[in-house]
């Protein structure tokens, strides 16, 4: 069970929250002009790292607020919490064979 | 067929305390150079490694491994094998593989302890009953058997379940594949292992790769923690870890990786014949030849490589089981473990040429790769081989998500995902 803390209401279990996979990933900006290949890596390809991973969830269950987290996916601690629309913090690359 | 084992071996080797039993494959050191490599020894891997081997004479093969065979999800899984998926391609797919699980036992001289003993998958309101009876249909005109069950034939086939299931969900109906069942998890990656080795692939344990020697698009080498192997081919069957890999080669893939887990219980006496699944409240169990409930659980929602799972994830599955099986919830839960299942956002699988020349991919396979194990190296192989996919998984292509030709399987896979 993860304790997450929701920059509005504060720490949290994990079942009240939900995922909503990488942040900062960037919507096209000319959709009209985009070809197959580009629409396929903004929709469906992710680098679904392991290691540190900047993600997003939201609060459902609590203010409903969307959030950045970085958690490392391989001992799921969670690093940082940061508001929409932040420049994520400066973190120490934390790599995994 | 040769007999390698018989109470006289037995007796034999009792003598010297069962200390010198033979090794059952070979733990080489690599060659330089091989013709195939393949990055995973789990089940995937070693049919594939056999199949190069068996069906288009390629032994020059070396199968590598970051662990120990078969100690990933091959050995993580809960051991189900059926093929009632919905779309013609994956029917197809499944359907060849669960016809060579019929076969496999015979054909690798090793007990895949194959049973069939038919396998369930539970509806519990009408919209459920309207999609089984569709998926039920579609099967039969695969060639798939399956059938659907009113809810007394239900009753009939599965004596202890609770038709009421706590009057949420209730059970109104079901389908049932009976040449669906389980089989031996360990014994597949232990079988193929031991049938590739016999036709000279090396099988390299404890030596994870740590990169790809690419030039001009092409692959030359993998760089591995036992230095440098050069290879023409290279195929990739790593399940959880496709994306990690994948990245190494400079491509990415859509899946994500996601901890899917599992339990088992005390064991005891026989009390349930068959596999019981139900999608819609997150449950699947049966009970293994040692007399535990195999029972599985749905995924984490969030990516993982940690290969656990969380609490609320089982906390849900068992309520489920128990609603179901009220004479189950005394029973206490021994163990309990995760694998990394990498999911498409089809739920079908990705068996693959990628960008890189010579590099193969086989993954995405989700939380349905065990059944497949034997369909999917059968291809796999062939793909490497031939440099070309098979009509059978021409369809699985990593171009698909492009052109927009999705094999939506969610409604086939067990877990909501």
């Amino acid at each position: 069970m993860l304790l997450i803390s929701c920059p509005y209401c504060g720490p949290r279990e994990e079942t009240e929250f939900s995922y909503g996979h990488e942040a900062h990933v960037e919507r096209p900006k000319n959709p009209d002009k985009l070809s197959d290949q580009a629409w396929a890596e903004y929709l469906f390809m992710n680098d679904n790292t392991k290691g540190v991973l900047l993600e997003r969830w939201v609060h459902s269950h609590g203010c409903r607020r969307w959030f950045n987290v970085a958690r490392d996916t391989v001992s799921y601690q969670i690093l940082a919490v940061y508001e929409m629309g932040a420049k994520p913090p400066r973190l120490k690359k934390q790599t995994y064979v | 067929m040769k007999s390698r084992y018989s109470i006289f071996s037995l007796l034999r080797n009792a003598a010297s305390y069962h200390e010198n039993w033979p090794e059952v494959w070979r733990s080489p050191e690599p060659k330089s150079s091989y013709d195939v490599v393949i990055v995973g020894a789990g089940g995937h891997g070693l049919a594939t490694a056999y199949y190069l081997a068996k069906e288009h004479g390629i032994t020059d093969v070396a199968v590598i491994e970051r662990g120990w065979l078969g100690g990933g999800n091959t050995g993580r899984n809960t051991t189900i094998v059926r093929s009632n998926y919905l779309w013609d391609e994956s029917a197809q797919l499944y359907e060849h593989a669960l016809k060579l699980w019929e076969g496999l036992s015979a054909e690798l001289n090793y007990n895949v302890m194959l049973s069939q003993r038919g396998v369930m998958n539970l509806a519990h309101n009408q919209h459920d009953l309207r999609e089984i009876s569709r998926r039920v249909n579609a099967n039969r005109l695969n060639g798939v058997d399956s059938e659907f069950l009113d809810a007394r034939q239900v009753k009939e086939f599965c004596p202890v379940i609770d038709l009421r299931a706590g009057g949420r969900y209730p059970v109104l109906g079901a389908s049932l594949q009976r040449r669906g069942g389980t089989a031996r998890h360990d014994a597949v990656a232990w079988g193929y292992a031991r049938a590739a080795d016999a036709r000279g692939v090396d099988i390299i344990q404890e030596c994870p790769v740590h990169g790809f020697d690419i030039e001009d698009g092409r692959i030359k080498a993998v760089e591995t923690a036992k230095g440098r192997i050069e290879a023409r081919k290279v195929g990739i069957a790593v399940a959880g870890h496709s994306s990690v890999l994948a990245a190494m080669a400079g491509f990415r893939l859509p899946v994500h990786s996601l901890p899917l887990q599992a339990l088992v219980s005390e064991p005891v006496k026989p009390v349930i014949d068959c596999v019981v699944m139900s999608g819609a409240v997150h449950a699947y169990i049966s009970q293994s030849d040692r007399g535990e409930l195999v029972i599985g659980a749905g995924v984490d929602k969030y990516i993982g490589y940690g290969q656990r799972g969380s609490l609320p994830v089982t906390e849900e599955t068992l309520a489920a089981v128990c609603e179901l099986f009220p004479i189950f919830r005394r029973m206490r839960m021994m163990r309990s473990w995760g694998g990394i299942v990498d999911t498409c956002p089809d739920a079908s699988p990705i068996i693959s040429k990628t960008p890189v020349e010579g590099l193969y991919i086989n993954g995405g396979w989700g939380t349905g790769g065990f059944k497949s194990t034997p369909g999917s190296g059968w291809v796999f192989a062939h793909t490497i081989a031939r440099d070309e996919p098979h009509p059978l998984n021409a369809a699985y292509t990593l171009d698909r998500f492009t052109t927009g030709y999705l094999i939506d399987e969610h409604g086939a896979a067990a877990v909501a995902h």
